[in-house]
């Protein structure tokens, strides 16, 4: 009895599943942001316009997968991920369409979106330098290559190059120093190692407060939530590449765009530009301590109190175009 | 009888309906795995040439390392322990009989960041052990062997389970008659008990070792290289589904491999057996109960007490607060995700079962075992097959008769997901039962003049129950820990406590992740409870 009163039900959901229809004013959205840090912001859009978001989270190359298999079917309007380098290949599967338009291209600087308008950075993200205050003199960091000397040999800690943001760092290096220069800085780095590489980057910041190693490379909004909960850790940000000549920090965004066959194109789009307005990006930014793409708003005070950065002026694209070359270089250098 | 039998065996074999539904059924799992095989039309060789100048070698042996380790690991675990809740008397034995199935509800990408939380460098312990002892310097813990240990104390309950339940049946009257025969109790134990238990326990061993295989989540935490490292490196970071999707079905096809060798070696043994009295304990002497009681209680210590005590903490600590309405609806979904999926997944694999056991052929046997590979799919890379699938199917049935998108983003979608992959895990218990049900009671039954269906409804169901009552509730289990399909193909608002874990651990925070991981331990320890008691 239990069985087919399941099964019952069973049809009643899928039935639900298939039929529940969009109301004329409602956006799909794809997110690779979590839960946590996209909904405040859609919430503070519904109440401002009345206009529903729908959106589901997941992976980006999943995401990216699905809106490829769908394709004109695809009930979404508009890709939201981080890292540059995964809105450029949604761009390059052709799943984004360009988007003129003079609001967005004033809100965002040219280095942090598309050219031809298929995708928009949302936030800045940094990744740069973090050490231990009690075992090192910040007069001896420079840069990011620099980690591959040997005086920082059993003091290096690092994460999986498995995460897009040290693949993206790593393609940006390609791009400036070529293969085989950025090749042996990788190796530098991996000879340096002081333990295993880890799963992520407060495994790298807990290591160094612990002893295991002195420096390390993360995303500043890390650094800034952990010691939001632990105000006390010895560690400090340094922010890499500034001397004369040098690249600057490497930055890279979090970012949307519109879906190549959008149902609902002109309510996403105005919710693009939205997104790239003072309000939405203080909430943006500020819910996880990154900073603002749109240069006519500051950051939050805890952000700010880093300090300011030269940050690299390459496109972002860059890490999108070079990711695969990174990824190869990084296996072959045994970066984990 | 002898007539009849040899009636059945003159007659010419022709499929009848039930059993081109159960080939139906096979080629429906098996399409979204023909769809990867499709991959093989595609020429990947330059990322076939990467990976074998690069990371190949060392992913596939320290597969192999963990796929020993983790057999090993839940082969000792397991055994020892259900022999000694079924055999021996022992201090905390009532307790432990049920509490050792616990880890069961504990998914394993938990208890991996629960235990490199607590036992790495900058961990609570070896941070008080530098406190402590000056000549303490400590070291990663993010070695095989922790992997090894963490996996083998989430899976050990299968085989747990179902050699426990093997050895409850034999009962008191094969050993004694053993020990008759001139047997050593530990003789006894090797030769005759161990033997007889062996399909049970290889049953178990084969779900532990395709968990093993399909797990990512874990291994990712430790950031140790496995195969199916090399399935989402080149999905994920190579940018080619196609390559992934042959490295995903030369796994299938050596799980296949293995599955088959198995079931030769073995043979043609059949395993029906009275059913047992109760079990006279044996009671060691005080020292070696002791010790005894010292083993389980580490092993529920390490793979349940400790972890949800870890996990209490961080949620009391910072986590408590994102409890709110919202939170009951990710619980509800959970549940009745887990609920529905359990029941279609059980249905089938019944189908399966009685196919099997009543239309002895090949092509019967091979659709049966072609359906249950599933499990040892990585869950994301069966999901992408799935989503190839429908989404061909919605775009043809789009361009034919003009519909709008019915299958994928929709609930069957998902659902099928978790038949494929749990059918192996529902099927294992369904099997072992219609193996309970010997060959001579149906034939009586018939004899007496009932129909096929009174033999279904009088004889086979009475005798399965308990099988479909374990099955329903490991597939329970097993779905709402299942985290990478669900993701990927949940339909709007059908997030679970799963999909919170991923949002949380993936921007890594841990205390917050947390509560999702507490109550989807409590939300199946429900399942487990129930399984115990049908264990008693």
């Amino acid at each position: 009895m239990g069985v087919k009163r399941g099964l019952m039900a069973l049809c009643v959901l899928i039935l639900a599943a298939c039929s529940d229809s969009r109301s004329g004013d409602e956006i799909v959205v794809y997110t690779s942001r979590a839960d946590h840090l996209v909904k405040p912001v859609f919430d503070a859009y519904t109440a401002e316009t009345g206009t529903r978001i729908r959106y589901i989270t997941d992976n980006e190359a999943a995401l990216i997968t699905r809106l490829q298999a769908e394709g004109a079917s695809s009930p979404a309007d508009m890709l939201i991920t981080v890292d540059a380098g995964n809105l450029w290949l949604a761009a390059d599967r052709d799943l984004l369409q360009p988007v003129q338009d003079g609001d967005l291209d004033n809100a965002v600087p040219a280095h942090l979106r598309d050219a031809e308008g298929r995708w928009f950075g949302l936030t800045v993200r940094a990744r740069t330098l973090v050490y231990s205050t009690e075992r090192l003199d910040p007069a001896e960091l420079s840069t990011y290559e620099a980690l591959a000397d040997e005086q920082w040999a059993d003091r290096l800690c690092l994460r999986t190059s498995k995460k897009v943001y040290n693949q993206s760092l790593v393609a940006t290096m390609i791009e400036r120093l070529g293969v085989e220069q950025a090749e042996q800085v990788v190796r530098g780095w991996i000879g340096n190692l002081a333990t295993d590489v880890f799963a992520n980057d407060n495994a790298v910041m807990e290591a160094i407060a612990a002893g295991q190693c002195d420096v390390g490379i993360v995303n500043t909004y890390y650094f800034g939530r952990l010691l939001r909960d632990r105000p006390d850790m010895p560690i400090r940000l340094f922010w890499a590449n500034q001397g004369e000549g040098e690249s600057g920090v490497h930055v890279n965004v979090s970012g949307a765009g519109l879906t190549r066959h959008a149902p609902n194109r002109e309510a996403a789009l105005d919710l693009l530009r939205w997104m790239t307005q003072p309000e939405a990006q203080s909430l943006l930014a500020d819910l996880n301590l990154e900073y603002p793409v749109n240069p006519d708003v500051a950051p939050d005070e805890t952000v700010a109190a880093w300090g300011s950065f030269r940050a690299d002026d390459l496109n972002v694209e860059i890490a999108g175009r070079r990711q695969v070359e990174a990824v190869k270089l990084m296996d072959r250098a045994g970066y984990r | 009888m002898h007539l009849i039998s040899t009636r059945l065996k003159l007659r010419r074999w022709r499929p009848d309906a039930l059993v081109l539904l159960t080939v139906l059924l096979s080629a429906m799992v098996l399409m979204p795995i023909a769809v990867l095989g499709l991959s093989w039309l595609g020429d990947e060789s330059a990322v076939w040439r990467h990976l074998a100048d690069t990371v190949l070698k060392d992913l596939i042996l320290n597969t192999l390392l963990l796929l020993v380790g983790v057999g090993a690991g839940v082969l000792l675990l397991g055994v020892s322990l259900a022999w000694m809740v079924s055999t021996l008397d022992f201090p905390g034995r009532r307790f432990f009989d049920w509490a050792l199935l616990l880890p069961l509800a504990v998914p394993a990408y938990v208890l991996a960041f629960v235990a490199l939380d607590l036992l790495d460098f900058s961990g609570p312990v070896q941070g008080s052990l530098r406190q402590w002892l000056p000549f303490f310097s400590g070291g990663s813990v993010r070695q095989p062997w922790l992997v090894i240990v963490s996996l083998s104390l989430v899976f050990y309950p299968y085989v747990y389970m179902l050699a426990r339940a093997a050895f409850m049946v034999q009962g008191r009257t094969l050993m004694e008659q053993a020990r008759i025969l001139g047997l050593g109790p530990y003789a006894a134990f090797w030769r005759v008990a161990l033997p007889m238990a062996r399909p049970a326990i290889a049953a178990g061993l084969a779900l532990a070792l395709m968990e093993t295989l399909a797990d990512f989540g874990a291994v990712a935490v430790f950031n140790y290289d496995t195969f199916t490292t090399a399935i989402y490196k080149s999905w994920y970071h190579l940018r080619t589904l196609n390559a992934a999707a042959q490295l995903a079905s030369l796994l299938l096809l050596f799980v296949l491999v293995t599955l088959v060798l198995e079931r030769m070696g073995r043979g043609r043994a059949r395993f029906a057996q009275q059913g047992g009295q109760q079990m006279h304990r044996v009671r060691p002497r005080a020292l070696q109960r002791w010790l005894l009681t010292g083993y389980a209680a580490l092993v529920f210590l390490a793979a349940f007490a400790i972890p949800v005590g870890r996990l209490v903490f961080w949620v009391v600590d910072s986590a408590w607060m994102d409890l709110d309405s919202r939170y009951w609806g990710l619980v509800t979904r959970t549940f009745l995700l887990g609920c529905i999926a359990a029941v279609a997944t059980v249905v089938l694999s019944l189908l399966l079962g009685y196919v099997r056991r009543t239309r002895r052929h090949r092509l019967v046997h091979a659709a049966v075992r072609g359906a249950t590979v599933g499990y040892a799919m990585p869950g994301s890379v069966l999901a992408v097959g799935i989503m190839l699938s429908f989404a061909a199917i919605d775009q043809w049935l789009g361009a034919t008769f003009n519909v709008r998108p019915l299958l994928l983003g929709g609930l069957l979608a998902l659902l099928m997901a978790y038949v494929v992959r749990f059918l192996a895990v529902a099927y294992g218990p369904v099997e072992a039962a219609f193996e309970r049900v010997r060959p001579r009671l149906v034939d009586a039954a018939r004899t007496l003049g009932a129909t096929p269906a009174e033999a279904v409804r009088r004889v086979y169901l009475p005798l399965l129950a308990p099988g479909v009552l374990t099955a329903l509730l490991l597939v329970l289990i097993d779905v709402m820990k299942e985290m990478p399909a669900t993701l990927l193909l949940r339909p709007f608002g059908w997030d679970t406590l799963a999909v919170r874990i991923y949002e949380m651990t993936t921007e890594g925070e841990w205390a917050r992740a947390a509560l999702p991981s507490l109550t989807l331990v409590l939300v199946g320890l429900l399942p487990v409870y129930l399984l115990m008691r049908r264990m008693r």
